[in-house]
């Protein structure tokens, strides 16, 4: 294997694991709050095609992605009011959301079907990524860093921050953060936003940068895979960095298998294996019991204050 | 103790109105700095919404809270944090996966790093001498533990007035007699403490003085050194107390509950297991269980009822036939009903109603199911009998259980399972959190059922408890259970021997002699 073949494919797997990250973190934060939103996927794809038609229109893909994180915000206060605010099921009113999500992005991205937008490039100028292995450091679009730079970030914020403190303790005993005096409220709507921002820029990364042309549901239920990384990373971050790339990388595989005209077994069940591992992987983890308790105590649990 | 200073809490005429219940009537008393001040009443009399009002967490409608001389108006926690007034809940407000210091640092409202922290908690632990690993997770920590992070916390902001809700209804009794010496300590440095507790003898032993409360209103102060338990148990109620009648000199039946050679392997890593448990109750007779918490009584419990069924059948007996193997329902339709010490969640479903709740136990003793379908007003029938019966205070069978005082759920369960008459009850803290009229109740109900022929287990932490309704008494320590003995011929010194060199009772006993001496 060529040099510059092992660095298009880390470069592939870099690609796959990015959006997964972006999307896992914002879920994390917001399990960590006690709030279950599986709502990723359509907030993905609002994003997505907010992303797309904004930097269709403008032609700036800073705009693109700063709308992109609104309007998923936007999605995610849908989910927010209803489940925070108004106590409904938040398994059901995720649900929901992905379907609203599908449909609505299907809605306005049926006048872009087809069109192409100049891809969201590397960030750093192209004569730093000449080199192969330069290019694995300098050759990536702003959110591979932005994906990098937040993981530190989430994880210093949940261990080393009063503010991360405050979400944990929403998230494990919403009453007994409440009677101490937080607003459990508060807390779960600012987590629950900021999954919302992740999932909008985890889109983008689709829209903007992976293919930058609009297709109906481009993210291909890969929301539900990055849900299944926040169970397997057992809520924390670094563990989440390592489950996205290794998720991409299963994905990665099964390019370079078709594309070297691996025909053992049928294309479709390579197209499947991420799948297949996200379900194998929640199976496995879920047979284990102490990752149960590693899971937030409230999560999940609608908060009603008592007196 | 001086007059000097101001009060350090006075209430007046402060009145709170629920809809439909006036919580607080025109509610007034002082505690002077540096005083044990208990404050009684039976469930509901409106304790707690009082020291809420006082923590800022419920708001007065009418009348005063004066601070030191000052009028206050306490608009949250904060503000009363702020004033200088402390609180430790029944309920904890923990969290489990963090450590201790991480728990104190979200109840504190001042940032401090969290070296700058853990210096002042371990100076807070070394004034009291506390002992407490501040790097420790909360879930490893035993219930004593915890209420130590909550003292802890209070006493982190150098509270004036703290003011205790119930602190040792789950505590062991050294760890009772630990928390004592910590609240003695507190008050000989100039904090007052507001004490709600119904352990009468408790508040004997500790406070200076205390306020009476019945139906919201104040009924009367008094020196709890000066009174008996049972004197301020008659001014809660407001009447005379009932004692316990038994029958006197009553010959037992057979055997109807045999436990032979029980040894179960501890779970968990907290779980203590049973070596090699026998005993047995006759028809009639009431046997009490006494230890520490821990020692075994839960998994005693378990094994008794059928949740965790028992490898060698032959180890629970009812009747004579083995039942060890048998799950809880085939046990109980042979007549072994057995009312575990949690309320909440265990023994009834917060989130049902009482005829629901009902149903749970008695459906096949009470022919409340035909054709695998639930005879509603069957239900609702026994539901309305029990309550009636027992004196619960609901609105009626449809009532949630959830929306019952503690009292009044333990006097429904107890009640449910009466009312069946089984053959076999068994029965852990059976007046755990309940008033003294509430808890006579239950114990008269017990005794009438073993006089109805009945045997009865009572496992209880309450000796005083034990000593006034069983026939026979066997300790359990450290998995292993005394013989029996005849209540008339062992002395609580025996006893507490047995509980394993806890002298809770003893310890009790000398310091209020020491206060009577300094009183003197």
């Amino acid at each position: 294997m060529t040099e510059a073949m092992a660095v298009s494919i880390l470069m592939t797997v870099i690609g796959a694991a990015t959006p997964l990250l972006l999307a896992a973190l914002g879920e994390l934060v917001a399990e960590k709050s006690g709030v279950l939103n599986l709502g990723i996927e359509g907030m993905m794809l609002v994003g997505a095609v907010t992303g797309f038609a904004v930097t269709s229109s403008t032609g700036m893909h800073l705009l693109g992605l700063l709308a992109a994180m609104a309007a998923a915000v936007g999605a995610s206060m849908i989910f927010g009011v209803l489940t925070i605010s108004l106590a409904s099921n938040q398994v059901a009113t995720g649900l929901a959301l992905t379907i609203f999500g599908i449909g609505l992005s299907s809605m306005i991205g049926e006048s872009f079907v087809g069109l192409t937008i100049a891809p969201l490039g590397p960030v750093f100028p192209a004569a730093l990524a000449e080199d192969p292995l330069l290019r694995l450091v300098f050759g990536h679009s702003i959110l591979v860093y932005v994906s990098l730079v937040m993981t530190a970030a989430v994880a210093w914020f949940l261990t080393r921050s009063r503010g991360g403190l405050i979400l944990r303790a929403v998230g494990e005993n919403d009453h007994s953060a409440h009677s101490i005096g937080y607003s459990v409220t508060t807390v779960r709507y600012a987590a629950v936003a900021f999954g919302g921002a992740m999932a909008g820029l985890a889109g983008c990364y689709y829209s903007m940068v992976q293919t930058p042309m609009w297709a109906d549901e481009l993210t291909a239920g890969r929301g539900w895979i990055a849900l299944a990384l926040v169970v397997f990373s057992a809520w924390r971050p670094w563990r989440l960095l390592a489950g996205a790339y290794l998720f991409g990388a299963v994905m990665t595989f099964e390019l370079h298998a078709k594309a070297a005209g691996l025909n053992i077994v049928p294309p479709e069940f390579l197209a499947a294996l991420p799948y297949l591992a996200t379900i194998l992987v929640l199976a496995l983890i879920s047979s284990r019991r102490s990752v149960g308790s590693a899971a937030p105590a409230c999560l999940g649990q609608p908060f009603r204050p008592s007196t | 103790m001086t007059d000097a200073s101001a009060d350090r809490l006075e209430l007046r005429n402060v009145t709170k109105a629920f809809p439909g219940v006036l919580a607080n009537d025109r509610v007034s008393f002082r505690v002077r700095p540096g005083e044990l001040h208990a404050l009684l009443g039976e469930n509901g009399a409106g304790k707690s919404t009082l020291v809420k009002m006082i923590y800022g967490v419920q708001h007065p409608d009418d009348g005063e809270i004066v601070v030191d001389g000052t009028p206050v108006r306490i608009a949250s926690p904060r503000a009363a944090r702020a004033m200088g007034i402390g609180m430790v809940f029944q309920h904890f407000s923990l969290f489990e996966p963090m450590t201790v210091l991480e728990n104190i640092a979200l109840g504190l409202d001042e940032r401090l790093s969290a070296s700058a922290l853990e210096g002042r908690i371990r100076a807070v632990l070394a004034r009291y001498g506390l002992s407490l690993d501040p790097h420790r997770t909360v879930s490893t920590l035993s219930v004593g533990e915890r209420q130590r992070i909550e003292i802890v916390r209070a006493l982190l902001l150098e509270p004036r007035l703290l003011i205790m809700d119930e602190p040792t209804s789950v505590l062991t009794p050294q760890e009772v007699a630990q928390l004592f010496e910590t609240l003695r300590a507190l008050a000989a440095g100039g904090c007052s403490v507001l004490y709600i507790s119904h352990k009468l003898h408790e508040i004997r032993v500790l406070c200076d003085a205390a306020t009476i409360m019945r139906g919201g209103k104040v009924v009367g102060t008094c020196v709890p050194a000066q009174e008996t338990p049972r004197s301020m148990a008659e001014m809660m109620i407001g009447g005379s107390l009932k004692d316990v009648r038994k029958a006197a000199a009553k010959g037992f039946g057979p055997e109807k509950l045999v436990v032979d050679r029980l040894t179960l392997a501890g779970g968990g890593d907290f779980d203590v297991a049973l070596r090699d448990v026998s005993f047995s109750v006759r028809a009639g007779e009431i046997l009490g269980i006494a230890g520490v918490a821990g020692n075994g009584q839960n998994e005693l419990m378990l094994a008794l009822s059928g949740e965790t069924p028992v490898a060698n059948a032959g180890a629970v007996r009812l009747d004579g036939a083995p039942v060890g193997t048998l799950p809880i329902a085939r046990r109980r339709r042979r007549g072994l009903a057995a009312v575990p010490e949690e309320r909440n969640g265990h023994a009834a479903v917060p989130g049902f109603t009482l005829a629901e709740n009902a149903v749970l136990t008695a459906r096949y003793r009470k022919g409340m199911v035909r054709h695998g379908v639930i005879l509603g007003a069957v239900a609702r029938g026994y539901a309305e009998e029990v309550i009636a019966r027992f004196g619960v205070r609901a609105t009626g069978p449809q009532a949630m259980a959830g929306a019952l005082s503690g009292g009044n759920l333990q006097k429904f369960i107890m009640g449910r399972e009466v009312l069946q008459v089984p053959e076999v009850l068994v029965v852990s803290q059976p007046t755990w959190g309940v008033d003294a009229g509430a808890a006579a109740a239950i114990h008269q109900a017990l005794v009438d059922l073993a006089a109805r022929g009945s045997a009865i287990v009572v496992v209880s932490q309450d000796l005083d408890e034990l000593l006034a309704i069983s026939d026979s008494l066997a300790v359990i320590n450290e998995g292993r259970l005394s013989p029996k003995r005849s209540v008339g011929e062992i002395s609580r010194d025996e006893i507490g021997l047995l509980m394993g060199g806890v002298h809770g009772e003893h310890a009790g006993g000398e310091n209020a002699a020491e206060r009577e001496a300094e009183r003197a």
